[in-house]
């Protein structure tokens, strides 16, 4: 499951609807010990097509050298599709190289109702999993927290 | 020639876990040729009939090697080769 604030999620909308017909992408980072999403670095589609993404490469350097720096790690991979569903497509899948990240798709086809779902994709295989959205993660509880103690 | 290989979580399989490995060449082919004798299965996760992958980006310190040659980019001691997974796909 991603647990992620409503602001990030607004954030990532907003870039998807200001580059639309384009493909946006970004990410959101977060520090590798709890896995929150929680820095929002929206990336210039290097590709600027409306059916194709990528960071440019000089970019990604940059943003890995910074995520190292800080401790962090790409929580969320996010892009937008803006003629077709939010589930990732083949190219997406072949590309997805972030094991550990929550593939983010927001499709941007319908001019005002967004759609937003997210996935985990390794080794080739994709699987949807729920978002819930939170005011504030210092209430959510997530992971072992979710089950009640036995007894 | 030794240099130093960042290593991204989706290879790190082959290094047993490690972030960053050492490895020895003048050149880009010859590192990834002492990588794969250390650390096997790394090189046909990088290189693809003869040229390197294109889902991943390689960098000699800040160069992108496919604007320096390629496998051919000459790497010199005490370099940084820093391989990363391309962020990239698309609705098609």
């Amino acid at each position: 499951m991603l647990v992620i604030r409503r602001d990030l999620v607004e954030a990532m909308v907003a870039h998807a609807r200001r580059d639309h017909p384009d493909e946006a992408c970004g990410v959101i980072a977060g520090p590798a010990a709890t896995g929150r999403p929680e820095r929002f670095v929206p990336m210039l589609n290097a590709a600027r097509s409306p059916t194709f993404y990528e960071f440019e490469s000089g970019d990604l350097l940059r943003l890995y050298r910074e995520m190292d720096a800080n401790d962090e790690v790409p929580v969320v991979v996010y892009h937008s599709h803006t003629a077709t569903e939010a589930y990732p497509s083949r190219t997406d899948v072949s590309y997805a190289g972030e094991p550990e990240a929550h593939y983010v798709l927001v499709s941007t086809r319908d001019p005002e109702e967004h759609e937003l779902r997210s996935y985990r994709i390794v080794d080739g295989e994709v699987t949807e999993e729920p978002v819930q959205v939170v005011e504030s993660y210092m209430f959510s509880h997530t992971g072992a927290d979710d089950v009640p103690d036995a007894g | 020639m030794a240099v130093t290989v960042s290593i991204p979580t989706i290879l790190r399989t082959h290094t047993a876990g490690e972030k960053s490995v050492q490895a020895s060449g003048a050149t880009l082919a010859e590192v990834i040729d002492n990588l794969e004798a250390n650390h096997g299965g790394l090189k046909s996760r990088l290189v693809k009939d003869g040229v390197l992958h294109r889902f991943v980006n390689v960098y000699v310190n800040d160069e992108d090697v496919r604007f320096s040659g390629g496998l051919e980019a000459k790497v010199a001691d005490g370099d940084n080769v820093t391989i990363l997974p391309a962020v990239a796909g698309g609705s098609r």
